[in-house]
């Protein structure tokens, strides 16, 4: 298992929760992993950047200049980082907020994923992260979704653990879009 | 045991150091913030306090290395951390605690400079923290932690050799491995069975008549030079018992690629690709960067190898790698830090083609 992922956004989409989540998750399941965040010096609106490197070995480099996966939340995330992607590697693409479908590469497999309006539907904007990660969870399977509930669950506060269903309904709505939409 | 003592945790670099030196016995905390090391402050104002320990949070740098160099005169474990600018300030405390022998630990999760700089990974203070970056001509212990668990281990062994020597030591770390988050196995702090209680502390307790002096003043004729040849003597005795490096794949590589702290975690990566490409290449990492492995150098480097040194700043370790093997051809390949210039392993990789071929 040798797997890494680039997660791009702005600052209070919740970019480095999710990236926290799945290398957390990784841990929990007896394998290494590494996560390496970058964000400006806002709180919320500035780049938020994290790799995340998972491996049943020790890790290597944390920095990763050509992902093999990179999950692109706003415009600007996909115009700065979309070329990088290692050629055969996936995209997902937020189209909520993304206008560019990368239709310029074709040595990809891409999602496109209105992640925003199906959080909405949910019944909180501030799902559309967790949507996400579902999403990349079940095209990569790096881990189990058990596993992400249940490092979700011990890193939440105890006053928190009645979002847990609304946060178990998004991954599992990223997860069923996948399924239906994964394109190349 | 205790189950928090043995269950892998999931933390940031500079909270493990934290943890390290709470596990280790370290009881007063002297700081100011500055990013990207306010986890450690952070962390330890939390848990300190449950310890009974003293956390502190001073009104400037140089106030917290004072207060170090006090807390350690009395025999206490005490440290400090700060970043780039923050260390810079506290230089003049760091002389005076190296003048006077006082043990303790300063950390520096260091930034991008010179001047206010950048928040971002860099190794640019290498000079200021091996060849003595305050006045006076003296030099204290350097780790150089790679690793999340390393930023734990590496601690403890700083309060260690820093008591075992009456010399001060320093974590040099950056932003990379302080936050980045990695798994760590915390393991419980032993204390060196030979590691001596601190008669010299002023604690009281001595013969009735004698005076324990703890000072960095000599004016009496030929006192001074006596205590500078004592300093460098422990110097010298750390370069013989205190070397620490990691050798990676070193014993058939043609090429040794060498590196520190996050420079050495891109690097592991740029030499497992060079080998799966078929090339004999190995990386040399220096864990203790004072006292510097120079005999690692020789055994590993001296033999007709060619070396690629990689930094993340313009050139500095470097200079201590030609010095250890004088007749070594030694190229180096250097990112000034900042936002955006972190190097990555497929970039190393192409530096170590072009120089394995040349």
């Amino acid at each position: 298992m040798n797997h890494d992922v680039f997660i791009a956004g702005f600052g209070g989409q919740g970019v480095l929760l999710i990236g926290n989540l799945l290398a957390q998750a990784t841990i929990l399941e007896g394998n290494h992993a590494s996560y390496f965040p970058a964000y400006g010096v806002e709180k919320r609106g500035g780049a938020a950047t994290c790799t995340i490197v998972m491996s049943d070995t020790t890790v290597g480099s944390p920095v990763v200049g050509e992902p093999e996966a990179a999950l692109l939340l706003n415009p600007l995330s996909m115009e700065k980082y979309y070329g990088h992607i290692r050629s055969g590697g996936f995209a997902l693409i937020n189209s909520s907020l993304v206008e560019d479908d990368g239709s310029s590469r074709d040595d990809l497999k891409r999602l496109l994923i209105p992640a925003n309006e199906m959080a909405l539907e949910i019944g909180d904007a501030r799902l559309a992260n967790m949507i996400v990660l579902g999403a990349y969870v079940e095209y990569s399977k790096v881990v189990e979704f058990e596993s992400i509930a249940t490092t979700l669950k011990e890193v939440l506060p105890e006053r928190n653990h009645r979002f847990l269903p609304m946060n178990q309904k998004a991954l599992e709505a990223g997860a069923e879009f996948c399924r239906q939409a994964l394109v190349g | 045991m205790e189950e928090s003592l043995t269950k892998r945790l999931f933390v940031k670099g500079n909270e493990a150091i934290a943890m390290g030196a709470l596990e280790a016995g370290c009881r007063y905390y002297f700081g100011y913030p500055i990013t990207p090391q306010s986890d450690i402050p952070e962390y330890i104002s939390r848990e300190m306090p449950k310890l009974g320990g003293q956390f502190l949070q001073a009104e400037s740098e140089i106030a917290s290395i004072n207060m170090l160099l006090g807390a350690s005169a009395c025999g206490a474990r005490a440290m400090t951390s700060s970043s780039s600018p923050g260390i810079s300030l506290k230089q003049e405390g760091i002389s005076y605690m190296a003048g006077s022998e006082c043990p303790g630990v300063i950390v520096n999760v260091c930034r991008s400079g010179p001047g206010l700089g950048g928040i971002d990974a860099s190794q640019a203070d290498y000079f200021q923290s091996v060849k003595g970056g305050g006045h006076g001509g003296y030099h204290i212990i350097v780790l150089a932690p790679d690793s999340v668990q390393e930023m734990y281990d590496l601690v403890m062994l700083a309060f260690d050799l820093s008591d075992r020597y009456r010399v001060p030591a320093m974590i040099l770390a950056d932003a990379v491995i302080g936050q980045m988050k990695e798994g760590l196995t915390p393991h419980p702090y032993v204390a060196p069975a030979d590691l001596a209680t601190k008669e010299w502390a002023l604690i009281g307790g001595g013969k009735a008549g004698e005076q324990k002096v703890v000072k960095s003043l000599y004016l009496g004729d030929g006192e001074l030079e006596a205590h500078n040849n004592k300093l460098h003597a422990k110097y010298a005795v750390m370069q013989e018992k205190e070397v620490r490096f990691e050798a990676v794949e070193l014993d058939d590589a043609e090429m040794v690629v060498t590196a520190y702290g996050s420079a050495a975690r891109i690097a592991k990566t740029a030499v497992r690709l060079a080998r799966e490409q078929g090339l004999k290449v190995g990386l040399l990492r220096p864990v203790t960067l004072f006292p510097f492995p120079n005999v690692a150098y020789k055994k590993y480097a001296g033999n007709g190898q060619k070396v690629l040194c990689c930094e993340l700043n313009n050139g500095q370790m470097v200079d201590d790698v030609r010095l250890a093997i004088p007749t070594t051809e030694v190229v180096f390949y250097g990112r000034a830090a900042g936002a955006g210039s972190l190097p990555t392993p497929e970039e190393y990789l192409a530096q170590i083609r072009k120089h394995y071929e040349a």
